[in-house]
């Protein structure tokens, strides 16, 4: 447990050194949030109550949401894992006595962790700045807030290793890319919140692993969500599939590999 | 330039064998692109879902926004997109290598991992631009019809040029990509919408700082036979191909400088 810590903490440290680039996308964050928030606050303007929400809402959604962008990867991919398994330098990891997820998991929360400071807060002061956010009301709900982000980062790893280990069959990681970027763009509610899906749409999105990564989070943070026990239940049930998942494929993949040259 | 045009679709085809040596993610590429702006436009629908007017603007209205803005972004990134990438090839010191090469840095880079799944934006978009216009229910006359063409030329004109001043921002700041993208994906953003209903204040900064304006909104405020809410003269309905020549006139300069105080990475 020492050492995933250790794992963790170099992580943070790794990212922490390259401050430029994440000043320079947690600005770009904070723009996209203002426009964002430009087509909600017109959205609400038409239907000021939609799916449960008002103006304040919306707004705060739209800069929260900009907030956890880096966070939980909304945006998908893969990890720096890929990479190894392109070059085979995989074959090393499988023989360190570290467990290959546990290191990865280790790895990428301590970037998540970074990332919380560096490209969160920025976006929601910003917002602040020109808006009235809705903040949330206690201390209580601070904390079942950050219970949900830490979930919502566990889910999101467990989605990006998988994908990570379909290379180990392709040997290209830009098509998976791709599709775990518009998925998770989509029914995370990044593009329009969940809120406003209309129908069964809106019931399958709300089922789905993205919904834990952004959506749910918010909700806790409005106060909209107050079932601690369900949002919970909910983004710990999809983390610990997704990463059992992630465990078997591991032993398939471990199976395929064969490494050339001598 | 003749001689520049056969060597960019030189080095655009070598790049498209490549891509082709990884068939699986080729056509995986070019489905995910097409799929992700149908989304973008199912987003749109879902808005529409529960308002039958966004800012003043109907459907097809925004439709049309979506489709001239998503064409001249889309043709825009196809041919010259990679140059943000200029941040990376500093950082790694691989732009020294394109330097010594006898074809100019720009065009390098422009070509750089060129790939058929880059049109897997322009035609979704084209067809959207299709259906809007058979929905909108517009008096066609000439100009109307010309300002069509010259709203999509300017529009690409426009994001080329941001497209090289994001890129020549990264001569100053290596690691400034991210921020630069929101002039380009952001300006990409923006322009699907009808600008009015970020408020006046946005929408001047959007037409004197930067012109985003020009991009389609300015021409299809005439196209669709609407007033201009900041009552500009009708001679900025039509000049978008003038922005985007003094904004390529800008990004040429921009790029010179940075290129002249480029110094490797020294080490």
């Amino acid at each position: 447990m020492r050492l995933y810590a250790w794992i963790a903490a170099y992580a943070l440290r790794r990212y922490s050194t390259y401050r430029v680039a994440a000043l320079s996308a947690t600005f770009t964050n904070t723009i996209f949030g203002f426009m964002r928030a430009g087509v909600l606050i017109a959205l609400w303007h038409a239907r000021p109550s939609l799916g449960g929400y008002d103006v304040t809402d919306a707004v705060t959604f739209s800069f929260l949401t900009q907030a956890l962008i880096e966070p939980v990867r909304i945006f998908g991919g893969s990890l720096d894992l890929t990479e190894r398994i392109r070059t085979g330098d995989i074959s090393i990891d499988l023989h360190r006595p570290v467990d290959l997820q546990g290191w990865w998991l280790a790895d990428d929360l301590g970037r998540a962790g970074f990332a919380l400071f560096s490209r969160g807060v920025p976006p929601l002061l910003g917002g602040a700045l020109v808006f009235s956010l809705r903040w949330p009301s206690s201390p209580a709900t601070w904390a079942a807030f950050a219970g949900s982000v830490l979930l919502a980062m566990l889910v999101s790893f467990g989605l990006r290793y998988l994908i990570s280990l379909t290379v180990f069959w392709l040997h290209d990681d830009r098509g998976v890319n791709g599709i775990s970027l518009i998925t998770s763009m989509f029914f995370s509610g990044m593009i329009v919140p969940l809120v406003v899906f209309p129908g069964r749409l809106g019931t399958v999105a709300q089922l789905l692993p993205w919904a834990a990564l952004i959506q749910m989070p918010a909700d806790v943070f409005l106060g909209r969500r107050t079932d601690l026990l369900h949002v919970y239940a909910f983004q710990g049930g999809w983390a610990a599939v997704l990463l059992a998942a992630g465990r078997l494929l591991t032993m398939t993949a471990r199976r395929r590999l064969v490494v050339n040259g001598g | 330039m003749v001689e520049a045009v056969r060597i960019y679709l030189l080095l655009a085809g070598t790049w498209m064998r490549s891509a082709a040596q990884y068939p699986a993610s080729m056509v995986m590429l070019l489905a995910t692109q097409a799929v992700a702006t149908f989304l973008d436009a199912a987003a749109i629908l879902i808005v529409f879902a529960h308002t039958p007017r966004l800012g003043g603007f109907s459907l097809p209205e925004v439709m049309f926004l979506y489709a001239t803005s998503g064409i001249s972004v889309a043709v825009a990134d196809i041919t010259l997109g990679t140059v943000e990438r200029l941040g990376e090839h500093i950082r790694h010191g691989t732009l020294d290598t394109l330097l010594l090469r006898p074809v100019g840095p720009l065009l390098q880079i422009a070509t750089e991992d060129f790939n058929p799944r880059r049109m897997g934006k322009l035609v979704p978009t084209a067809v959207m631009l299709v259906v809007s216009l058979r929905h909108l229910d517009l008096h066609w006359t000439l100009a109307r019809a010309a300002t069509l063409p010259l709203m999509l030329a300017g529009g690409v004109g426009i994001f080329w040029a941001l497209w090289v001043l994001a890129a020549a921002w990264q001569f100053a700041v290596v690691d400034g990509k991210q921020a630069a993208n929101s002039i380009t994906y952001g300006g990409a953003y923006v322009t699907q919408y009808p600008l009015s209903i970020f408020g006046r204040d946005a929408l001047r900064g959007l037409t004197w700082v930067l012109p985003l304006a020009f991009v389609n909104w300015e021409p299809a405020l005439y196209v669709l036979g609407r007033p201009d809410p900041l009552g500009l003269p009708v001679f900025f309905r039509f000049a978008s191909p003038l922005v985007a020549a003094v904004l390529a006139v800008l990004a040429a300069l921009a790029w010179r400088t940075g290129l002249r105080h480029y110094q490797s990475t020294g080490s």
